[in-house]
């Protein structure tokens, strides 16, 4: 591996130990453990990183964090190719694989950079101006052209190869930040015996205390950074997560975090998620996310070699990365004059420093003194130049003289914005602060305080102090007794700011915002063309609306439209941020609720039993259930559902009906709340019998239905149907809770504790029999259609119900859910001598469509139970939920279509749910629209296809042909109205013998 | 966003249903303008911006409907009672 030519022999927290191989376009370097991506292509002397997305200008690292505009690389390959990631903030990994972004042919030559001569054509409002008329041409021409030209990083277009995970966690103190202020927070709080949980972005604690060279308590700060990491990660109350990111605050003290867990690595291991999703609620929550520093705007900011201030001294300090060998530090803040006694004692010679202030601290100018940098007070920067790396410097002095200033880095410092994103995520607009010319947070979220830099203090003291003040009254707050610790001793360290925005007569593009390519003149323009007001600005440049979200480059914006517009930054006004703080992957969003575990998948009783015998399954809601079971040579599904069809009919047939859902209701009031929710009486309903039921929703439709059987004075258990379940449930309980609360009745749901088997056909009673024997008397006279039954057998509670959805003589067969699986293989043993035959949903819907019976098809929600022909089934002696709208006009129109069935003429033409009813040689419009088929089968009883259906004054116009016309799939069949029942219209099968 | 079920304590929104208004009662169905009022209840109501009565169902939890107080326009909960009227 070549060397690390930019690279300090000693010094920085990296672990020369430890060497790491990574590539970035191609090239091989070398980089060590605690780098970042970005610190390993400064100590590689790679100074030039990307390009920009509209002018394709050659672009470097502007900072060294997660605020980075500029150093955007495609990192990983094949399917884990991830665009526009920030090379500041990716750990680096050995086999890291980077590539850079908006380049074509090569990062060095890229032909589109010619944008940046046609530039006046891509000024602020360039899309809405430009690509004005004509409109087709958007989406043929522009589109793809701007696509191409201005796109960020390409998606890989395969799916994400890597696993998520989501956390819900609980805390008393939530520390958002782990810099000197967190801390401090977290360490009173901490020893308190609060639950805390400190998150920090970075892969490391210490925030800023990792990349500068002050002292804490006589330790260099990093050091004491990490004494008190040992002790946190020592208290069993604390927990601490690096590499994690609070990203939004919500309600109820809801933060949303995500932790990169396995990004520092090639692959992730084995079972390991990428990242994992963090729910924290927390009682109070202290926001220490420190502050931004801001560029400056002059001709060539963005020129590779531009950084900000903080930026070097991390690359120079944490990193022992030198940016280059002869630098111009450009500050309007006493902060940045910090930066030139950490770039002489790295090796770096310091060509000037420029500070528009006319005075400074004379402790600044000792800082200079001692680095023998020459100082310019009163002055600015004019232009940056150079190419793909900066050369050279123009300085205007205090006496407007101009001088250039050969230099490879410039370090700019302009005083730095409070990272209070977070505090806007309820929609609270921040409030600019004159003292610090910042803006600070306003109204506070619940249970939210901000502290150290966050809060505007920049002064470590200040930073310290208000950190540990901030953790023990939220450790007080939520019920712990804190005990402030003291405050650590730091020398005193100036923090005035006096901000320079926009350099005045720059030559060149002055920047604003990097990563959207936004210059000072496009600011201009949008104040002269009217677009003053701070949305109309960000919209009309696309200022702050790149993935950085304006986190350099907002308030940058809005001071230069209010120095343009004469008006006062508050103002001018502010923007507010939105969740998320940074981007999240979607992946992480959706967590391990992929593919098939994207909602739970609930099995029956009977499922194993069912896969042994060769079921197909077909999900019902959450449910998977036995669509039919095939048998070796038959050709497809229709075989195998008319074999098993006939087999009911000519014998018996076995099938899994628990998903129905089972509401047990008990208490003295049972059958009024029964009343109240059923179109039909309940109450006066015998012990020991079953009756069907409809019910409605109140505004007189229906919304399910059922049967009811009641087992006692005082008990009764109600089927729903499999979709209708849970809302079913919710009915009867808000029935029972807010309705009528004075009833004395509770309910249940049971459906999961009962395992349930219709067994229907001509030898439904002998199977019964051969199994149950003598445990129960199956004899027409004592156990009578819809009559119930419960009784002990085999050490277990047994419930019968003589029910029938097919038409066939059937019981439904009930044990518990534990007894489900044995009691399929005993009723398939007791049916072998009549040559019993699974079936599945399939064959069950071809019965009950023969026989006429409303499902889902027709309880579809725009129906009443008129139209399904059980009007007369609707009591009129009580009330009932729906009762009242259900009689009013719409509803009882006698233009209404109503339930009926129907067959085609030719009986070889199949028929198709879905399809409208049209009179013979009638149009198809609406206007002759008559009604719609719900459902349809084939039926190997008649050997034709059948349907269900609604249409108007059916029940009128049996024997007449209609039209049902599909134009979905080319159907238009002529078909005869009809009596639903298809089989069996006496009901003579119920009953057999 | 969290509400402060009376049974079983603070819980995630994503355990409860959502009805809604919980200002209309039941109109009486024999009184003479029932039709009229029954319509009222079931399709008109109101979305007031502010504090607002509604029901939730902790259909996760312990399956009580409750009377829920919340500030439409910051989620801010005021108050949670059972829709019963029972004290827990
Ligand atoms: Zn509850």
């Amino acid at each position: 591996m070549s060397p690390q030519p930019n690279r300090r022999a000693t010094g920085g927290l990296i672990d020369r130990s430890v060497s790491l191989n990574f590539s970035f376009d191609g090239k091989q370097y070398g980089g060590f453990a605690g780098d970042t991506l970005a610190s390993a292509l400064v100590a590689n002397g790679v100074t030039l990183v990307g390009r920009s997305f509209k002018y394709h200008r050659p672009r470097g690292f502007l900072t060294a964090g997660s605020e980075e505009p500029n150093g955007l690389v495609e990192l990983r390959t094949g399917a884990r190719r991830e665009p526009n990631t920030k090379a500041t903030t990716v750990e680096l990994y050995n086999g890291l694989a980077a590539m850079s972004q908006n380049r074509w042919p090569s990062l060095a030559f890229d032909i589109q950079s010619i944008n940046n001569w046609f530039s006046p054509l891509l000024g602020a409002g360039f899309y809405y101006k430009t690509f004005m008329w004509p409109g087709f041409l958007w989406e043929k021409l522009y589109e793809p052209l701007i696509r191409r030209s201005a796109g960020l990083g390409r998606l890989s277009m395969e799916s994400d190869p890597d696993s998520y995970e989501k956390v819900h966690a609980f805390c008393d103190v939530l520390v958002i930040g782990g810099g000197a202020a967190g801390l401090m927070a977290a360490l009173a709080a901490g020893r308190s015996g609060a639950r805390v949980i400190l998150c920090d972005e970075d892969f490391r604690f210490g925030g800023r205390l990792l990349s500068e060279r002050t002292e804490i308590d006589g330790t260099p700060c990093a050091e004491w950074a990490a004494n008190v990491v040992a002790e946190l990660d020592g208290l069993p109350n604390v927990t601490l997560l690096p590499s994690t990111t609070v990203f939004g605050v919500y309600d109820g003290g809801t933060y949303g975090a995500i932790e990169k867990v396995s990004d520092h690595l090639e692959t992730p291991g084995p079972g390991q998620p990428r990242q994992r999703l963090w729910k924290i609620v927390a009682k109070r929550s202290v926001l220490a996310a420190g502050a931004i520093e801001r560029p400056i705007v002059f001709g060539g900011n963005d020129t590779p070699g531009v950084m900000l201030a903080s930026a070097v001294r991390t690359y120079v300090n944490r990193y022992a990365a030198n940016p280059g060998k002869r630098a111009v530090v450009f500050t309007s803040s006493d902060d940045g004059w910090r930066t030139i006694a950490d770039l002489a004692a790295a090796g770096i010679e310091i060509a000037a420093v420029v500070d528009p202030r006319l005075q400074v601290a004379p402790s600044l100018g000792d800082i200079a003194k001692r680095a023998h940098a020459p100082v310019f007070l009163g002055a600015r920067l004019r232009e940056a130049n150079g190419g793909h790396a900066l050369a050279s410097l123009s300085i205007i002095g205090a006496d407007n003289r101009e001088r250039q200033v050969r230099a490879d880095l410039l370090a700019v410092a302009n005083g730095s914005n409070p990272n209070i994103g977070l505090t806007n995520h309820y929609g609270h607009r921040p409030v600019w602060n004159e003292e610090i010319s910042a803006f600070v947070a306003d109204v506070l979220l619940p249970g939210m305080s901000v502290a150290g830099a966050a809060a505007g203090r920049f002064a470590l003291a200040d930073i310290l102090r208000t950190g540990a003040d901030a953790g023990a009254k939220a450790a007080e707050d939520t019920g712990f007794s804190a005990t402030m610790p003291p405050v650590p001793a730091t020398t005193a360290d100036p923090v005035s700011a006096t901000p320079l925005w926009h350099v005045d007569k720059s030559r060149g593009k002055a920047f604003v915002d990097f990563q959207n390519d936004v210059t000072a003149k496009d600011v201009a323009l949008a104040a002269q063309e009217g677009f003053r007001a701070i949305e109309h600005l960000k919209r009309y440049t696309t200022l702050g609306m790149a993935t950085d979200q304006g986190k350099t480059s907002s308030v940058t914006g809005l001071a230069i439209m209010a120095e343009l517009t004469g008006r006062s930054i508050p103002v001018t006004g502010v923007t507010i941020a939105r969740p998320p703080h940074v981007p999240v992957a979607i992946g992480a969003f959706a967590g391990i609720h992929t593919g098939p575990h994207f909602k739970p998948t609930r099995l029956t009783s009977g499922h194993r039993w069912a896969e042994e015998n060769g079921a197909s399954f077909v999900e019902a809601g959450q449910w998977l259930r036995p669509q039919w079971f095939s048998r070796p040579g038959e050709m497809d599904w229709l075989e195998t559902v008319n074999r098993e069809v006939l087999a009911v009919r000519n014998g018996v047939g076995i099938c899994d009906v628990s998903t129905l859902g089972k509401i047990d209701i008990q208490g003295p009031d049972a059958g009024i709340l029964l009343d109240r929710v059923y179109i039909n009486m309940f109450s006066t309903l015998a012990v020991g019998r079953a009756r069907y039921g409809m019910m409605l929703r109140e505004d007189g439709f229906a919304m399910d239905d059922g049967t009811t059987a009641r087992f006692s004075e005082t008990r009764y258990v109600m089927s729903t149907t499999t979709a209708n379940a849970a809302k079913a449930m919710s009915h009867l309980e808000f029935a029972r809770q807010v309705l009528w609360p004075e009833l004395d009745v509770q309910t249940v749901s049971i459906t999961e504790q009962w395992a349930q088997y219709a067994v229907a056909g001509p030898n439904a009673r002998k199977l019964l029999q051969n199994l149950f024997g003598l445990a129960i008397d199956l004899s027409p006279e004592a156990f009578p259609y819809m009559g119930v039954a419960e009784f002990e057998f085999g050490g277990t509670t047994v419930r019968l119900f003589r029910l029938s959805f097919s038409g066939e003589l059937a019981y439904e067969v009930a044990v518990p859910a534990h007894y489900g699986d044995a009691l399929i293989r005993r009723l398939m043993a007791a049916g072998a001598e009549f040559g019993v035959t699974p079936y599945g949903t399939e064959a069950l819907s071809v019965m009950r469509i023969e026989k006429g019976h409303v499902a889902g098809n027709e309880l579809n929600g725009q129906t009443t139970a008129g139209d399904l022909g059980f009007g007369r089934m609707m009591s009129k002696k009580k009330d009932f939920i729906g009762r009242t709208l259900a009689a009013r006009p719409g509803l009882v129109d006698p233009e209404r279509p109503v339930f009926v069935g129907f067959k085609p003429v030719d009986p070889s033409r199949r028929l198709r749910a879905g399809a409208h009813f049209l009179g013979l040689g009638k149009a198809a419009t609406t206007a002759n629209d008559e009604g719609y088929m719900t459902s349809v089968a084939y039926s190997p009883n008649l050997g034709h296809w059948i349907g269900l259906g609604l249409i108007k004054h059916g029940p009128e116009r049996l024997g007449e042909r209609v039209r049902a016309y599909d134009p979905i799939r080319n159907g238009d069949v002529e078909v005869e109205i009809c009596s639903p029942v298809f089989v069996d219209p006496e009901g003579a099968r119920l009953q057999h013998v | 966003m969290r509400l402060p079920c009376p049974f079983c304590g603070s819980r995630d929104l994503s355990e409860f249903t959502y009805l809604g208004d919980a200002t209309a009662a039941r109109p009486d169905p024999d009184a003479p303008d029932a039709a009229s009022a029954f319509f009222d209840y079931a399709y008109l109501r109101d979305n007031p911006a502010g504090p607002h009565r509604e029901y939730w169902y902790h259909a996760q939890g312990c399956r009580s409907w409750l009377t829920v107080e919340r500030n439409t326009r910051t989620h801010e909960i005021l108050s949670a009672s059972l829709a019963s009227g029972n004290v827990q």
